[in-house]
C-alpha cells in the first residue's frame, strides 16, 4: 500500500463531501429563495479537499480545540478564492443574507462531515480494516443525505406548491419560498377555495366516515374469526389459516370488472354502501391474519379460568381476550384505516356522484387542465395530513401493524 | 408410568377399557360448530366479494359484453292526456308511448299496468288491454329491438277529472318484461381472448410488466437494505428519520403520485427547472411522457425506456419503507456476539457485512422479494396515476382497465384479468414451493 494512503483517502473523501455539500446547499438556496444559485461544484470539491488535508494534518500533530474552527476557515478561504467570491455564481450583493446563511451551512456541514469521516485517519499507511471503516462512514453519510432529500423533497414541493399562486408558479417554477407579505388569507387561498367551491369539506367527511366504518366492520368480522382460528379446534383449521394469506394476494384490479358489472345491475355501484361492502372484504383477511397471530400469543390459561368461572365464550372474548389485545386491535385499526383512507381504485371506478366522493376520488376530479395545480397539491396535502398526523401520533402501533400485515402494499 | 397409575386411569374410564376415545365427541363437535359460526360472516363476505368475482372473471371473459350492455334493456313509457276537456262529458284520449330502449335486444312478456286517472270513463280500449275498475293492464307480448308503439284509450271525463291538477300524473305506469341479460345468457365467444393475444401490444405489455415487476421489486429491496443499514446503529434523531423514511409508504398514493407528476413536469416542474437553469440539460426532459431516449454505446444504437424507468423509480421510492422496516427488525434481532467474534478474528467491516449480515438477512430478503414481487405485479394505481399507461408503461393491470373501461369492452378486460390471475397463481405456486419456512410469513 502506498505510504500516503491516508492522505489520498482524505483528499478523495474531502472532495466528495465538498462537491455534495455544494450541490445540496446550492439547490436548497435556489428552492428557498427562487434566485438561480448555480453551485460551483469544483470550488466546493477543492475547498473540501483542502480542509480534509488540513484536518488530518492537525489530527496527527497535537490535538487542539480550535481545529474545527480553523478547518472551517481553511474551507472558507479556498472556496472564496477558487470561486472568485461567488460560490453560488451570484454576486454577493444579491440575497446577501441567504447567501451568507448558505455559506455558513455549507462550511458547517463540510467540517462536520470531514471530521466524522476522517477521525483517526493517519497521513501514512492504513490497514484494510481502517480504510473500510472510512468507506462505510462515507457511504453512510451519503446515504443519509440522499435518503433525506429523496423522501423530503416531494413532500416539500407538495406543501410549497399548494401555497403559491398561479402567476408565481408560472413566473418561476424554482421559487418555492413562502411570501408572507401577502397575508394569511391569500397564502391559504387554494385551501379556502377547495373547501368553499370544490366541496372538499364534504369529501373529507365522506372519507372519514368510510374509513371509520370500514375499521368497525372489519373488526366486527375479523375478531370472532381470528378467535375461532387461534383458539378453537375444528377440521380445516390449518388450511384456513394458511389460505387467508392467499386470498390477500388477489389484486383489486382482477375483482373490479365483475364487481362493477354486478354492482351496476344491483344499483350498488354509485353508493357508499357498495364501497362499504368492498373495503371490509379486502381488509378482513389481513386483519384476521394479524389478530389470530396475536391471540395465539396470549396465555390460554386466562381464558380457561374465565370459562371455569362461568363466563360464556362471548364473555371470555369481550372481558378477557379483547382487553388483553388492545395493542393489536390498535395496530389493526390503524392499518385498516390507512388502507381505506388511501384506497383509490374502487372509489375511482364506483363513484360518479360528487356528493359521495371520497378524498381520493375528489382529487382525481381536480386533475384537469381547468383546475390550477396548486389546487391539486392543496388537495393532496388535505388527503395526506390526516394520515401522517395519525401515523406520527401512533407510530409505534402503526409500525407493528405494517410489519405484521404489510404483505399487502 | 407405574402399574398403579395405569390402574387408576383404567378405573376412571371403565368403559373405554384403557383405549383412547375414537371419533368426534360432542364437545369437539360443539366447538367446531361454534368455530364455523364465528367464521361464517368472514367466509360469506370473502366468498361474495373475492372468490365470486374471481370466478365471474372467467365467465365474463368468454362473453361478448360491452360496457353499455350493463344497462338492462327496458321498455320506456311516456303517458300523456290528449284533447282539452273543459266541461264534464268532453272526450279525451289517454296515450301511452312505448319504446324499446335498445336497438337489437328483444324483450319478452311485456306487460304495462297503470291506474287510470280519477273521473275518466274509458270507451274504446285497445284489444291488448283490459280494464278492471280503474286498473289498466295491457299484455303487449314480445317486442323486437327498435320497436316503438302507441296505445290509445279514448273516453270521457267528469268534473272530478277536471279538478285534477295534472291528470295522468298521479300514478306512474309500470312496465314488466323479460330480456336476455348478456351477463347471464348462454352465448359464449373466444373473441375476447383472440383480441387480447392477437394485439401486437400484448407482448410489449407483458414485457413491460416483467421489467416493472422485477426492477421495481429489486429497487425497493436494495433501497430498503441501504436505509436499514443507515438506521441500524443508535444516534440522536434516529426515530425522527425512521418516521420520515416511512412517509412515502404511508401517504395516499394519489397525493404522492400527483406530486411526482408535478415535480417532474417538463414545462413547469421543479426538477426540470433546476436541470435547465443550472445548465445540466439543454431542453426539459419529459420524464413521464417520453417513451425512449436513443443513444449510442460504442456505436451501437440503444434505447433507454425513460418513462418506464421513472415509473420504476417511483415504485422503488414508494415501497422501500416496507422492506426497510422488515430488514431493520431482522437486523436488530441478530446476535451481536457473532460480530464481536469476527472483530477479534480481524474481519473488516465490509467482510462482516458480506459474510455475516447478508447471510443472516437472506431469509427475510427472499420472503420480501417474493411478496413484493406479487404485489408489484398486482399494482395498478401507481402507473395509472403517473402515466395512465402511456409512453410504454402499460402493464397487465393497466391493460385490464384500458380494455374494460377505456375501450368499453368488459369481456376483453376480463380476459386480461384472467391472464393476470393465471400468472399470479403460477407465481404463488412457485413461491410457496421455494419460500423459506423459518421466516414464518
Amino acid at each position: 500500500m502506498s505510504a500516503l494512503s491516508g492522505l489520498l483517502l482524505a483528499v478523495a473523501s474531502g472532495a466528495l463531501w465538498g462537491a455534495i455539500g455544494m450541490i445540496v446547499t446550492g439547490v436548497t438556496l435556489t428552492l428557498v429563495t427562487g434566485a438561480v444559485a448555480i453551485p460551483q461544484i469544483g470550488a466546493g470539491a477543492l475547498a473540501g479537499m483542502a480542509q480534509a488535508v488540513f484536518l488530518i494534518w492537525r489530527q496527527n500533530g497535537r490535538a487542539g480545540t480550535h481545529v474545527p474552527v480553523l478547518g472551517a476557515l481553511v474551507g472558507f478561504v479556498v472556496l472564496l478564492a477558487v470561486s472568485f467570491a461567488a460560490p453560488f455564481s451570484l454576486p454577493m450583493s444579491v440575497i446577501t443574507g441567504w447567501q451568507i446563511l448558505a455559506l455558513a451551512a455549507f462550511l458547517g456541514a463540510l467540517t462536520f462531515a470531514n471530521q466524522v469521516c476522517l477521525s483517526d485517519v493517519p497521513m501514512g499507511p492504513m490497514t484494510r480494516y481502517h480504510r473500510e471503516l472510512v468507506y462505510i462512514r462515507l457511504a453512510k453519510g451519503i446515504g443519509f443525505v440522499l435518503f433525506s432529500i429523496m423522501v423530503a423533497l416531494p413532500f416539500y414541493v407538495m406543501v410549497m406548491t399548494s401555497l403559491k399562486s398561479q402567476q408565481a408558479l408560472l413566473a418561476n417554477p424554482l421559487d418555492l419560498s413562502i411570501d408572507l407579505s401577502q397575508g394569511i388569507g391569500s397564502l391559504f387561498r387554494s385551501y379556502v377555495e377547495l373547501f368553499t367551491q370544490y366541496n372538499f369539506g364534504r369529501y373529507l367527511l365522506v372519507s372519514a366516515f368510510v374509513s371509520v366504518s370500514t375499521v368497525i366492520l372489519t373488526l366486527l368480522f375479523s375478531v370472532p374469526g381470528a378467535y375461532a382460528v387461534s383458539r378453537l379446534r375444528f377440521p380445516g383449521r390449518a388450511t384456513l389459516s394458511r389460505s387467508v394469506l392467499l386470498i390477500y394476494m388477489v389484486p383489486a384490479i382482477v375483482l373490479v370488472i365483475p364487481l362493477y358489472a354486478v354492482f351496476s345491475q344491483l344499483g350498488l355501484r354509485d353508493s357508499l354502501v357498495g364501497l362499504l361492502i368492498v373495503y371490509p372484504a379486502t381488509t378482513i383477511p389481513v386483519a384476521l391474519y394479524m389478530l389470530q397471530g396475536y391471540f395465539r400469543g396470549l396465555p390460554s390459561e386466562l381464558e380457561e379460568a374465565g370459562l371455569m368461572d362461568g363466563l360464556t365464550r362471548l364473555g371470555v372474548i369481550l372481558k378477557i381476550t379483547l382487553p388483553l389485545s388492545l395493542p393489536a386491535l390498535a395496530s389493526v385499526s390503524l392499518y385498516v384505516f390507512m388502507i381505506a383512507w388511501n384506497e383509490f381504485l374502487f372509489a375511482f371506478m364506483f363513484l360518479d356522484n360528487p356528493d359521495i366522493f371520497t378524498l381520493s376520488r375528489g382529487i382525481v376530479s381536480l386533475n384537469s387542465s381547468e383546475v390550477p395545480r396548486q389546487h391539486l397539491m392543496a388537495g393532496a396535502v388535505i388527503a395526506t395530513v390526516p394520515v401522517l398526523v395519525i401515523f406520527l401520533w401512533f407510530e409505534r402501533f402503526l409500525v407493528q401493524g405494517l410489519t405484521a400485515g404489510s404483505v399487502k402494499g | 408410568m407405574t402399574a398403579a397409575d395405569t390402574h387408576t386411569e383404567d378405573l376412571a374410564r371403565p368403559n373405554t377399557a384403557s383405549q383412547p376415545p375414537k371419533g368426534v365427541g360432542p364437545m369437539e363437535r360443539r366447538e367446531a360448530r361454534l368455530a364455523y359460526l364465528m367464521l361464517a360472516p368472514t367466509f360469506l363476505i370473502v366468498l361474495g366479494i373475492v372468490m365470486g368475482p374471481l370466478l365471474a372473471n372467467f365467465w365474463i371473459s368468454v362473453k361478448p359484453v360491452k360496457l353499455g350492455d350493463l344497462r338492462p334493456p327496458t321498455v320506456l313509457v311516456n303517458e300523456r292526456v290528449r284533447g282539452s276537456a273543459e266541461a264534464p262529458g268532453d272526450p279525451v284520449t289517454l296515450e301511452y308511448r312505448l319504446r324499446n330502449s335498445t336497438q337489437d335486444k328483444e324483450i319478452r312478456d311485456v306487460i304495462l299496468t297503470d291506474t287510470l286517472p280519477a273521473g275518466f270513463t274509458p270507451e274504446t280500449v285497445p284489444e291488448l288491454c283490459s280494464i278492471s275498475g280503474r286498473e289498466l293492464t295491457c299484455g303487449i307480448g314480445t317486442i323486437p329491438g327498435q320497436w316503438r308503439d302507441r296505445l290509445r284509450i279514448e273516453g270521457t271525463v267528469n268534473s272530478e277529472f277536471l279538478a285534477l291538477n295534472r291528470p295522468g300524473r298521479e300514478s306512474e305506469p309500470v312496465i314488466a318484461g323479460d330480456a336476455d341479460n348478456v351477463l347471464t345468457s348462454l352465448d359464449f365467444t373466444l373473441e375476447n381472448f383472440i383480441e387480447v393475444f392477437d394485439g401486437a401490444e400484448f407482448w410489449s405489455v407483458l414485457r413491460v410488466t416483467f421489467y416493472y415487476t422485477v426492477f421495481g421489486t429489486g429497487g425497493a429491496l436494495v433501497l430498503g437494505l441501504f436505509a436499514a443499514q443507515l438506521l441500524h446503529t443508535a444516534f440522536r434523531g434516529r426515530s425522527v428519520l425512521r418516521g420520515l423514511f416511512l412517509f412515502p409508504y404511508v401517504s395516499p398514493v394519489i397525493a404522492v403520485a400527483f406530486t411526482w407528476v408535478i415535480l417532474f413536469d417538463p414545462f413547469s416542474g421543479t426538477v426540470n427547472a433546476l436541470l435547465t437553469k443550472m445548465g445540466v440539460v439543454e431542453t426539459p426532459i419529459n420524464f413521464f411522457g417520453e417513451r425512449a431516449i436513443s443513444y449510442s454505446l460504442f456505436g451501437i444504437p440503444m434505447e433507454f425506456p425513460l418513462a418506464l424507468t421513472t415509473v420504476i423509480a417511483f415504485e422503488a421510492w414508494r415501497y422501500f419503507p416496507l422492506s426497510f422496516l422488515f430488514i431493520l427488525a431482522r437486523m436488530q434481532s441478530i446476535n451481536t456476539d457473532m460480530y464481536e467474534a469476527a472483530e477479534m478474528d480481524g474481519a473488516t467491516p465490509l467482510q462482516q457485512f458480506w459474510y455475516l449480515s447478508l447471510p443472516q438477512l437472506a431469509g427475510i430478503l427472499s420472503v420480501l422479494f417474493l411478496l413484493r414481487f406479487i404485489w408489484t405485479f398486482n399494482k395498478f394505481d401507481d402507473i395509472f396515476l403517473l402515466t395512465g399507461g402511456n409512453a410504454g408503461t402499460r402493464t397487465l393491470t393497466v391493460d385490464v382497465y384500458e380494455q374494460g373501461f377505456a375501450l368499453s369492452n368488459l369481456g376483453a378486460g376480463a380476459a386480461v384479468a384472467v391472464v393476470v390471475f393465471v400468472l399470479l397463481v403460477t407465481f404463488a405456486m412457485i413461491f410457496l414451493h421455494f419460500s423459506p419456512k423459518e421466516e414464518g410469513l
